[in-house]
């Protein structure tokens, strides 16, 4: 029913399928007025906090201090989530966390499900594990609903379906759900996503869910959401299963007053999410009986060993950082081949994959920083995508095109003569490649081979014909 | 409880990443280095009220319509006639309410059920729920719903498409830290913040009441009566 989740182990390479997303501009004018919109919103409630500083400062603290204790939060957290009543699993990568969540759902003795929008599960590509169980995961949030039946892939972290404007929306609905006559007011798209799902809801026993927040302290398992969906999957079934990062603990109960502020005002544009839902294990007058939270490690501890790397594990999955990227906005989120899209997912991802995929990502940044300032909990994107495109050429060995070119130019650079020489020859080369503009100014518009990329998207100025050290030799003997 | 899933030793995992985690953070974490480190953290944001008793209350009343919610302001001695008015201008007669709710606030005129275990197929049939209210946020215009008597369990407030919420004015703070400040007493219970009713702007960011929870909200506010 789904379709393939985004895999970076298959997908094109960034600057190809950004390549093909700009061609479509109506994904473009889609991303844009999304974009534009929550930017807006999250401006104005953003400068409504006179302590908003203060709330990123302890925002980034928190998740700092919750990193480098994270072996005892994590265990404090299954200690008093076992407590309570929950089942605590833990999964080393994707394959065992998948293994778990089927036999659990086999266990509740259901073939299908109801799930609340979880990047984590899409992550693992747990629909497609599901299904070849014999499974069915109905996806319950609107934007989710109409990836699903769309067999399309989430482009956002928080909007995942902002690529699709309504009459596309519309087109899957008519065909999905069988509805000829459907409008096509926002209104009527949720009023027949609410009818489809209703039915859903009240009958399957089984749910699956990620988490925003794991809370050590208590135990307690906080979600986040707008539309009610993750409100029914949490009550209204028997089973419970929530899959969630190992990144995803905060110490205390006490830590959510800075998130609740940081995370709903950052993703949305709202001072608060329409639902914030916490529970404590299992509560035998309220929601489901038997409640297991699975713990995933998948790369994670990868990224936590990784001194520069590591305040990538910081991220609350605001998608701030997405709205804000001027590669983003023209490109939308699939080029990233991920789920994670946008500048986060352009750092997430490639440490996900362990470096091994996803090698283009570090480059999907003009590096202007508009991700650094809007993310609520302060992690430098830019700085992790240096980092890793250090890794990249590292990883790539001394072999590599561009290391050559990077040791030919520390080459020349370390002598005054071989620099002269390299400027002459330099002179020589281009002028075939020059062309004159109506001023009579030299421009270059076409460069052969690796350095063609620079002048794909920008023509270079041919050299000066004398440099500065030449005018100056020529001052010295002519001059005053 | 525990289910066998019939995947590989799980204990084994559990051992694997808490290493992992130890030769990445370069040693064992434990509660004196954790709560000392906690302690340290530095909080100079905003945890106290700033406005004065009257104005938090407006505040609150503002943020609530904001997010589309109807709000009435009463005395204690009126509650159940401003229900009454509230559930009649709506056309609501069948509400379904929680265990524990004080008789005094329903007026006669509606029939109240009391939910008693009801199938969430029952729930779906009322008009709508009433419940009390833990405690609400002027900052963000939330409410704040545990499982307790009065408040009901979680799929009560849900299912119905309409909710009728009565929030005591002691029970209004300003802000979100002075609002976890006092759930930590009870901060095991099972916890519902909402702020409006059910939204969602998945399609075209067009902000659309109502999807999955209650669509139309009543909050009444009770204190002094202004």
């Amino acid at each position: 029913m789904s379709g393939s989740a985004l895999d970076p182990k298959t997908a094109p390479v960034f600057p190809i399928a950004a390549r093909t997303a700009m061609k479509d501009g109506q994904l473009r004018r889609n991303v844009r007025h999304a974009t534009d919109v929550i930017q807006a919103k999250r401006a104005r409630v953003v400068a409504e906090m006179p302590d908003w500083q203060e709330l990123r400062e302890a925002g980034k603290q928190i998740r700092q201090h919750t990193m480098e204790n994270l072996d005892f939060y994590l265990e404090e957290f299954e200690a008093n989530c076992t407590r309570a009543g929950g089942v605590v699993h833990w999964a080393r990568d994707a394959a065992e966390a998948r293994q778990i969540i089927v036999g659990l759902v086999k266990a509740s003795g259901s073939d299908e499900v109801i799930k609340i929008k979880s990047m984590t599960t899409e992550e693992i590509q747990l629909n497609s594990a599901l299904e070849a169980a014999g499974i069915h995961p109905y996806e319950t949030d609107l934007a989710e609903l109409i990836i699903q039946l769309g067999h399309d892939q989430p482009s956002h972290i928080v909007v995942p379906a902002l690529h699709k404007n309504r009459q596309q929306i519309r087109e899957i609905f008519q065909r999905e759900m069988n509805l000829p006559k459907l409008g096509e007011r926002p209104e009527d798209l949720a009023d027949a996503a609410r009818i489809f799902l209703r039915e859903k809801f009240l009958r399957v026993k089984t749910g699956v869910s990620g988490a925003n927040f794991l809370i050590a302290e208590t135990g307690g398992v906080c979600i986040v959401e707008s539309e009610g969906n993750g409100r029914m999957c949490l009550t209204l079934p028997e089973t419970l299963i929530a899959v969630a990062g190992i990144d995803k603990v905060v110490p205390r109960f006490a830590d959510l007053e800075v998130l609740f502020q940081l995370l709903p005002r950052s993703a949305t544009g709202e001072r608060m999410n329409p639902y914030n839902s916490i529970w404590t294990g299992v509560n035998a007058a309220d929601g489901p009986r038997a409640f297991h939270v699975v713990l995933m490690d998948n790369a994670r501890t990868e990224i936590l060993a990784d001194a520069e790397g590591r305040q990538t594990l910081n991220c609350i999955r605001c998608g701030a950082c997405q709205n804000a990227c001027p590669v983003y906005r023209q490109t939308g989120g699939h080029a990233y081949g991920s789920v994670y899209a946008g500048p986060i997912g352009a750092i997430l991802t490639p440490q996900l994959q362990e470096m091994h995929h996803a090698q283009s990502l570090p480059y999907a940044s003009s590096l202007c920083g508009a991700c650094y300032e809007v993310c609520p909990v302060k992690i430098n994107i830019p700085e992790v995508l240096i980092h890793l495109r250090n890794k990249v050429v590292k990883q790539n060995g001394p072999l590599n095109v561009e290391a050559f070119a990077m040791k030919m130019m520390g080459m020349i650079f370390l002598s005054e003569h071989r620099f002269r020489a390299a400027q002459r020859m330099g002179r020589m080369a281009e002028a075939p490649l020059v062309r004159r503009d109506e001023k009579g100014e030299g421009w270059i518009g076409w460069l052969p081979g690796m350095l063609g990329g620079w002048t794909k998207v920008r023509d270079l100025q041919e050299m000066p014909q004398e440099t500065f050290r030449d005018w100056w030799k020529k001052r010295g003997t002519h001059g005053s | 409880m525990g289910v066998d899933t019939g995947a590989a030793p799980l204990g084994s995992a559990r051992a694997e990443i808490l290493q992992r985690i130890r030769a990445a953070t370069g040693g064992v974490s434990n509660t004196e280095v954790a709560r000392a480190g906690w302690t340290r953290l530095p909080r100079e944001y905003r945890r106290a009220a700033t406005r004065e008793r009257e104005a938090v209350l407006e505040l609150l009343e503002d943020r609530l319509r904001d997010y589309d919610a109807n709000v009435v302001r009463t005395g204690r001695d009126r509650v159940s006639a401003i229900v009454a008015k509230m559930l009649s201008e709506r056309g609501k007669t069948r509400m379904v309410v929680p265990p524990g709710i004080p008789n005094e606030w329903l007026p006669v005129v509606v029939e109240f059920v009391v939910d008693e275990g009801l199938s969430a197929a029952e729930l779906d049939r009322f008009d709508g729920v009433m419940t009390g209210s833990t405690m609400a946020i002027a900052q963000t215009g939330t409410v704040i719903l545990q499982s307790v008597p009065g408040q009901g369990r979680r799929a009560v407030t849900l299912v119905p498409d309409y909710q009728l919420c009565v929030v005591c004015e002691e029970d209004v703070v300003e802000t979100v830290p002075e609002a976890m400040a006092r759930l930590q007493e009870t901060a095991e219970l099972p916890t519902t913040f909402f702020s409006g009713p059910s939204a969602t702007a998945d399609i075209e960011m067009t902000r659309i009441k109502g999807v999955h929870g209650p669509r139309y909200l009543d909050v009444v506010l009770v204190g002094s009566g202004i």
